[in-house]
């Protein structure tokens, strides 16, 4: 083995090279999700073909593009709940299997059962079931954190409530107290708007604002263009491949969003013009 | 009429089984039917939440072949070759299934359809192929007989009887699930929850199916003896699905699946000497009923106290109409 991975005294990742001395690894911290290569294939049809992505640290990314054009699946690619046809996925400079812990995950709201037995807290002390160790029951420290969560989106007067008894819009707020209490530094939000009223809407942006302030990384996946410009420092735009990625005002032109949303034609006719060119 | 229901003697029925004479048996056949009821409704709450009943109903047949093929090699009915075998196959079904599922475009009911009537048919075919070389009664492994459990020598354990074999081996798996779900409670209710926080926390959740699954297989075995491959599905989903409609948080259904089993037994045992009937089917007719009753009669949303609602015309507890500014 030429390189090793092994930590240091003070906890932080090195490399050994050659049996030398062991030499911090510097891209670990400043990029929270390293993608490369990424190809995610269901029944042989890519659904996500090449994603090469690098998200530096403490932005709120929006990731936009039409329907079938693999958003869910690239965050279920990075979250290990579809197996990757090829390419790799950093999480903090580490293999994303074992960094994934710091990772905070919003789901999209239909893909659980509300009618499970679990009321509120139950949801967002899930959040903390990552800090806890086999048989540990949640701590009062766990619970405060929990009842802070539950706080900063307005549902604490619901902490006893049943799931099933919730709205769409409260459902979504449990969910990011869930991932607030998580205490991740990068966060995936598969939909968060989607069917929630107004004043869940503005709560979510308010937190998500203020989780990037914090110095935390979030992906949010988005459908709805109009507002993607005012609510998002960087587009990732999606179409299969990655159109394009950087700052908002960059971004979010004319052309680029055409070249998005413009149907899958022109993007699989200009992957074939890439491939004749490469073969020449 | 009354050569279809038999006389109903208060006496006969109710205060018989335990006076002297009957006490004993009545105690170790009501001890299994409560355990066999306990270890199966608390496994199988697990399999209600994750939508997997069905899942439930595969693994007990396809332990049948198990079993069948571990007589055959082992040429023993010892309990350690009956587990290992109802442990291997229900391994090889929760594979076939998530096989066929995910590598067809067969849907994951028609998946489980698939794996254990083939498992079955499999396991039919070896029990009546080497019926005169193993010792093992197709009629007990379908039906089981609870009747039975008090006959032969009792187990002793450092010169202590402690009682009839199987009531001790499912005394030990019985406490055993209860001990996993409390060890494990955190990793189940996320996993069946919320796979993708599973995934986030690190929890494997396909390491959690497989390792239900296993212990589903060990747990319908070891209640085999008693109730047989069939009626073990009335006990996976039965207390369960009466404790949820009661109870709408998951430790209380657990508690409550538990006083379930212990009511559907000991009235079973009645209901069978009632009609002279099979015991074990007696408890899962009763266990039925406690559905239908918990149905009628749940506090929380029975059809009755929704009709008393609706009659008082008092207004609905609606939960989601006192909603603050926020919403």
């Amino acid at each position: 083995m030429i390189a090793k991975l092994e930590t240091d005294g003070q906890g932080g990742p090195t490399v050994r090279l050659f049996n030398g001395p062991p030499r911090p690894i510097e891209v670990s911290e400043e990029v929270p999700l390293e993608i490369h290569d990424l190809t995610v294939a269901y029944h042989k049809k890519p659904v996500l073909w090449g994603i090469d992505l690098s998200v530096p640290k403490g932005k709120l990314v929006g990731i936009v593009g039409p329907n079938g054009a693999g958003k869910s699946t690239l965050i279920k690619a990075v979250m290990g709940l579809v197996s990757l046809s090829s390419g790799w996925i950093k999480i903090f400079g580490l293999p994303y299997k074992t960094s994934r812990t710091r990772v905070g995950y919003v789901p999209q709201r239909e893909s659980v059962d509300w009618d499970f037995p679990v009321n509120v807290m139950d949801v967002v002390l899930m959040g903390r079931y990552g800090h806890l160790g086999l048989i540990q029951r949640p701590t009062r420290a766990d619970r405060d954190i929990a009842r802070e969560s539950l706080e900063k989106v307005k549902m604490l007067p619901f902490a006893n409530r049943q799931i099933a008894n919730l709205s769409g819009g409260q459902q979504q707020r449990v969910f990011l107290a869930r991932a607030l209490a998580q205490e991740s530094d990068l966060y995936f939000m598969d939909e968060p708007f989607a069917g929630v009223d107004a004043a869940t809407e503005t709560a979510i942006v308010t937190l998500m604002q203020e989780l990037k302030d914090r110095g935390k990384t979030l992906l949010v996946v988005h459908h709805d263009l109009p507002t993607a410009r005012n609510y998002f420092d960087m587009l990732l735009l999606l179409n299969m491949r990655v159109v394009a990625f950087g700052p908002t005002e960059q971004v979010f032109t004319h052309d680029l969003l055409q070249a998005t949303y413009g149907g899958r034609l022109t993007i699989l006719s200009e992957v074939a013009h890439e491939v004749k060119q490469r073969a020449t | 009429m009354n050569d279809f229901i038999p006389h109903f003697d208060f006496q006969r029925v109710f205060l018989a089984p335990w006076t002297a004479n009957n006490l004993e048996s009545t105690a170790w056949i009501a001890l299994m039917g409560f355990l066999v009821t306990a270890a199966c409704g608390l496994v199988g709450n697990y399999l209600i939440l994750r939508r997997m009943a069905l899942v439930g109903d595969a693994i007990s047949h396809s332990v049948l072949p198990g079993i069948a093929i571990a007589f055959l090699l082992s040429r023993s009915r010892s309990a350690t070759a009956m587990f290992v075998g109802a442990l291997a196959a229900g391994i090889v079904t929760t594979v076939i299934i998530e096989v066929i599922h995910h590598k067809t475009r067969v849907k994951q009911d028609s998946a489980i359809g698939i794996a254990f009537t083939t498992l079955f048919a499999i396991g039919v075919i070896l029990v009546s192929l080497f019926a005169a070389k193993v010792d093992l009664d197709q009629e007990c492994v379908l039906y089981g007989e609870i009747a039975f459990v008090p006959l032969g020598e009792f187990t002793s354990f450092a010169g202590i009887v402690l009682g009839p074999p199987s009531v001790v081996r499912m005394a030990i798996v019985t406490l055993a699930t209860v001990l996993l779900i409390a060890v494990f409670y955190k990793e189940l209710l996320v996993s069946s929850f919320d796979p993708g926080l599973a995934a986030s926390l690190g929890i494997n959740a396909v390491l959690v199916h497989y390792a239900l699954m296993c212990w589903l297989s060990v747990v319908v075995v070891s209640a085999f003896e008693a109730v047989g491959a069939i009626l073990v599905i009335a006990m996976l989903i039965l207390p369960g699905a009466t404790a949820s409609l009661i109870s709408q948080r998951l430790p209380v259904i657990m508690g409550l699946t538990v006083l379930h089993a212990a009511l559907s037994s000991v009235l079973g045992i009645h209901l069978a000497t009632w009609l002279e009937c099979s015991t074990a089917a007696a408890m899962v007719i009763m266990a039925s009923t406690l559905f239908g009753a918990a149905w009628i009669f749940s506090p929380t949303d029975g059809l009755l106290r929704r009709w008393l609602r609706k009659r008082l015309a008092e207004p609905a507890v609606e939960p989601t109409v006192q909603m603050p500014q926020n919403s």
